[in-house]
């Protein structure tokens, strides 16, 4: 055999025609080098078949919140009756049992997943922007302004999440708002602390003095030129902290902090059961796996993502 | 003739990816003795892999019918063996001393960690004094102390040399090593591994991309292009080169005393790619 | 404008960097004048200030003392939006001067929008021409192209602006020969087309001989000598450190080497 490619390159397949509309090397607009810079992303992200698996319990995680009625036979908040239904065992109608209240478990753990979802997203758009938006200007703009932010910035990170969250719940009362409002403000200072180190590492690049050569605005290049750079660390890590977020969710749930009753939350579920864990295991350990399963999946889904947006790790 | 520091002979280096296999060093061929061989070429030639694979350093997949250095094999040699050669018999000195100091290392410590041989500290450190010294560094105590931050750039590449040549090394492998520096401070290390090259009995191979240079530095030049070797001139008579590329690249190289108006550019042939059996 | 006047004045202009423990006096009195249509040459080693020379009349270093004319006008640190557009720089890594994650349509329409200029695309469409890039390479990202093709985007986004004043900061020392012969090749044939005013730093003699009129020898912050491109290449340089420069450039020469000074 011999060498075919000019270049020393050899393709093994012929690709498909949508394939070649998406690598090739002379898109016809900005939607196709887009499309095609998305699919090369994906392309490598699929080849790592843990993050597959991370991203499909995610996916079955959002499938659940969404086609929930769908799926379950049992309300998850009007209880069966108080004396029948009460502990039945897994199997039989109630697939994975009953608990204290008669309440189906595999309902409410499904239902639960739309409280644990709400959650992540709730923290998701609200830490993420205001860590982008205080790391990079304090970032790019420097002097007293990165000196103000990121005392500040200090200050939300001294703050212990669990404590700031009881503190809440006692001062506003328990309930999701408050819930997610306790792990949104503890959240940011991280995001901050990576998108300025980011914003250090890019503001003198030829790139951002070219930028400010044609006349461009400091807040143009914060959202246009510095931004971009920041966002895949930071996709990253909020993907890797949702496992967190779940967890701290659980945590102030178990200690009855979290969503109140009746309203599903697989925290509060684990610790309803853990009073009757020897006699009626059940109760508590498929919310613990529910936990457990979703925590891994957005890890292996964050270590993919890390591994495809931040190629410094590889 | 006496027998040669290093045979090559058909190297071939891979790189396997997702997307294909790149055939980067194909079937290269050559020996060196006791003198400066040059390989040449742009950026992507396999120039800096060739080197690497004499190293034993390339990320990528080596295959040869020989590769023999001081007519010891290279080919499958377990990392102890490497040990023995690499750093002590073969040394390697990088483009940018920057990456290749440590940085919170004290350079004496770093010397004498490289000499790493049995001897007193005393013993060593005279001989790590001598070599900052052959490498023209005015106030070798001062250095000695110094950490690679303090040094400016001409300083940390001729720290680099003497850290290469306090292991007393027979072949040097030199990759583009004077790119970074000014060019006045670049032909004084220059001059300092030629005097090495002629005192120790040492073999010299210098990569570059600079045709100017490489002319008057060294006494064979390896064209290379696409991982190939194109041809193989006495430094000397570069300007006589026959090969279409050999004289595109000298012909397009801005000239100071006969500055052209337009400079000619270098039209590339397919025909330059021999085929290579798999 | 009148045709006596210079497009470029710089006197004695003096940038001192205060990096807390140290004073560094990176530039000492530097004085030059560039007539339109010429194409200047500051040549030195590092540290010699020609980049710092460059990074102040690019409005990147805003910390210096002494006059600087452009086009006639007074340049001060804070400049508007006009004065920018007249002055544009390619930088030396085309790797480093492209915005990993715009497309070279996004690069090249951005200043244009900034500017209020209507016209992109027929502009995108000349700009690339003159840089002899096709349409082809509109919708690509700078990791799809080669070393040299950056190098002329990053020439077509200084164009895009019509600036008079193009800062060269060694544009061709990351290139391939080949490549830097096509990329001086173009860089004469702009200034010939569009009028432009050039100053190119490079530490290679025989670039700044093939592109330039004129050419200053830096050192240490000052300019050493001054001399025109037909005395560089005859070899008529007379300061000694110029006359050192140009030894060395010539490639290596034992007794030439031991010749040196201030090793």
């Amino acid at each position: 055999m011999s060498s075919t490619a000019s270049t020393g390159w050899v393709i093994a397949l012929t690709p498909p025609e949508w394939r070649r509309w998406l690598l090739t090397d002379t898109p016809q607009s900005r939607w196709q080098a887009r499309a095609g810079r998305a699919y090369l992303g994906w392309a490598a992200f699929a080849r790592n078949p843990l993050a597959m698996l991370g991203l499909l319990i995610v996916l079955v995680l959002i499938g659940m919140a969404i086609f929930a009625p769908l799926i379950t036979s049992y309300s998850p908040v009007v209880s069966g009756d108080t004396v029948a239904d009460r502990f039945l065992p897994p199997g039989g109608d109630h697939w994975l049992g009953t608990d204290g209240h008669s309440w189906d478990i595999w309902s409410r753990i499904v239902y639960g997943s739309r409280t644990s979802l709400l959650i992540i997203f709730m923290v998701a758009i609200t830490a993420a922007p205001v860590g982008i938006i205080i790391g990079t200007t304090a970032g790019y703009l420097g002097g007293w302004i990165d000196t103000a932010l990121m005392r500040l910035t200090d200050t939300f990170l001294a703050l212990p999440k669990l404590v700031l969250a009881l503190a809440f719940a006692a001062a506003l009362g328990a309930g999701m708002e408050n819930l997610i409002l306790a792990i949104a403000i503890t959240s940011w200072p991280p995001y901050a602390r990576i998108a300025r180190a980011e914003t250090l590492t890019v503001r003198n690049t030829d790139y951002i003095a070219a930028a400010q050569m044609s006349g461009a605005s400091s807040l143009r290049i914060l959202i246009g030129h510095i931004m971009p750079m920041c966002l895949p660390s930071l996709i990253v890590r909020v993907t890797l902290d949702m496992a967190g977020i779940i967890l701290t969710a659980a945590g102030l749930g178990f200690l009855g902090l979290g969503v109140p009753l009746p309203q599903p939350e697989w925290g509060s579920m684990v610790a309803d059961g853990r009073s009757d864990i020897l006699n009626q295991w059940w109760v508590c350990t498929y919310p613990g796996i529910a936990i457990f399963i979703v925590s891994l999946g957005f890890n292996l889904m964050g270590d993919g993502l890390r591994d495809v947006l931040d190629p410094r790790e590889q | 003739m006496t027998q040669p520091i290093l045979e090559v002979e058909k190297l071939n280096i891979r790189f396997h990816s997702a997307s294909g296999t790149n055939h980067v060093v194909r079937d290269v061929s050559f020996t060196l003795g006791r003198e400066k061989l040059a390989i040449v070429g742009e950026s992507g030639s396999g120039k800096s892999q060739t080197a690497r694979a004499i190293l034993g350093l390339t990320p990528g997949q080596v295959s040869a019918q020989k590769l023999a250095f001081d007519g010891q094999s290279l080919l499958g040699l377990s990392n102890a063996e490497w040990r023995k050669i690499r750093g002590r018999r073969i040394t390697m000195v990088m483009q940018d001393p920057k990456y290749s100091l440590n940085p919170v290392m004290r350079i004496g410590d770093q010397l004498l960690e490289a000499a790493a041989r049995k001897g007193s500290r005393a013993a060593l450190k005279t001989r790590a004094l001598e070599m900052l010294q052959a490498v023209k560094i005015r106030d070798p105590e001062r250095v000695f102390r110094a950490f690679p931050h303090e040094l400016s750039g001409g300083m940390g590449q001729r720290v680099m040399i003497a850290m290469m040549l306090v292991t007393e090394p027979e072949l040097l492998i030199a990759d583009e090593p004077t790119s970074a520096l000014d060019v006045t401070v670049r032909l004084q290390v220059l001059a300092i591994l030629d005097d090495l090259v002629k005192t120790r009995d040492m073999g010299l191979i210098f990569i570059s991309h600079d045709l100017n240079l490489v002319s008057t530095f060294c006494d064979r030049v390896l064209v290379m292009y696409a991982g190939q070797i194109l041809e193989e001139l006495d430094a000397k008579h570069l300007q006589d080169a026959k090969h279409p590329y050999t004289r595109g690249l000298l012909a397009c190289t801005p000239n100071l005393e006969n500055p052209v108006a337009v400079l000619p550019t270098l039209q590339r042939d397919p025909s330059w790619m021999a085929p290579v059996d798999r | 404008m009148n045709d006596n006047m210079p497009m470029v004045e710089v006197k004695n202009l003096d940038v001192t960097f205060d990096t807390g423990r140290h004073r560094v006096r990176a530039l000492a009195g530097v004085s030059f004048a560039i007539a339109p249509g010429e194409s200047f040459g500051l040549v030195g080693e590092s540290g010699s200030g020609k980049t710092t020379v460059l990074r102040v009349l690019a409005g990147l270093i805003r910390q210096w003392n002494g006059g600087i004319t452009v086009a006639g006008k007074p340049l001060t640190p804070d400049r508007d939006k006009d004065a920018k557009r007249a002055i544009q720089m390619v930088f030396q890594d085309p790797y480093g001067s492209l915005h990993p994650k715009h497309t070279v349509d996004r690069i090249l329409a951005e200043p244009l929008q900034i500017h209020g200029i209507g016209d992109i695309e027929n502009r995108m469409k000349d700009t690339l021409e003159q840089v002899q890039l096709g349409a082809a390479f509109r919708f690509r990202y700078p990791h799809q192209l080669s070393g040299g093709q950056r190098q002329r985007v990053a020439i077509a986004r200084a164009l895009i602006l019509r600036p008079k004043l193009l800062l060269l900061d060694e544009p061709t020392s990351a290139l391939d020969v080949s490549i830097q012969a096509e990329v001086l090749n173009l860089l004469a044939k702009l200034r010939h087309e569009l009028d432009l005013t050039y100053i190119l730093v490079s530490h290679d003699l025989a670039v700044v001989a093939q592109l330039c009129h004129r050419l200053a020898i830096m050192r240490t912050g000052e300019i050493v000598e001054t001399a025109d491109s037909e005395k560089l290449a005859k070899g008529e340089l007379t300061h000694p450190y110029s006359r050192q420069l140009l030894t060395a450039s010539k490639g290596f020469d034992r007794a030439a080497i031991a010749a040196f000074t201030d090793l």
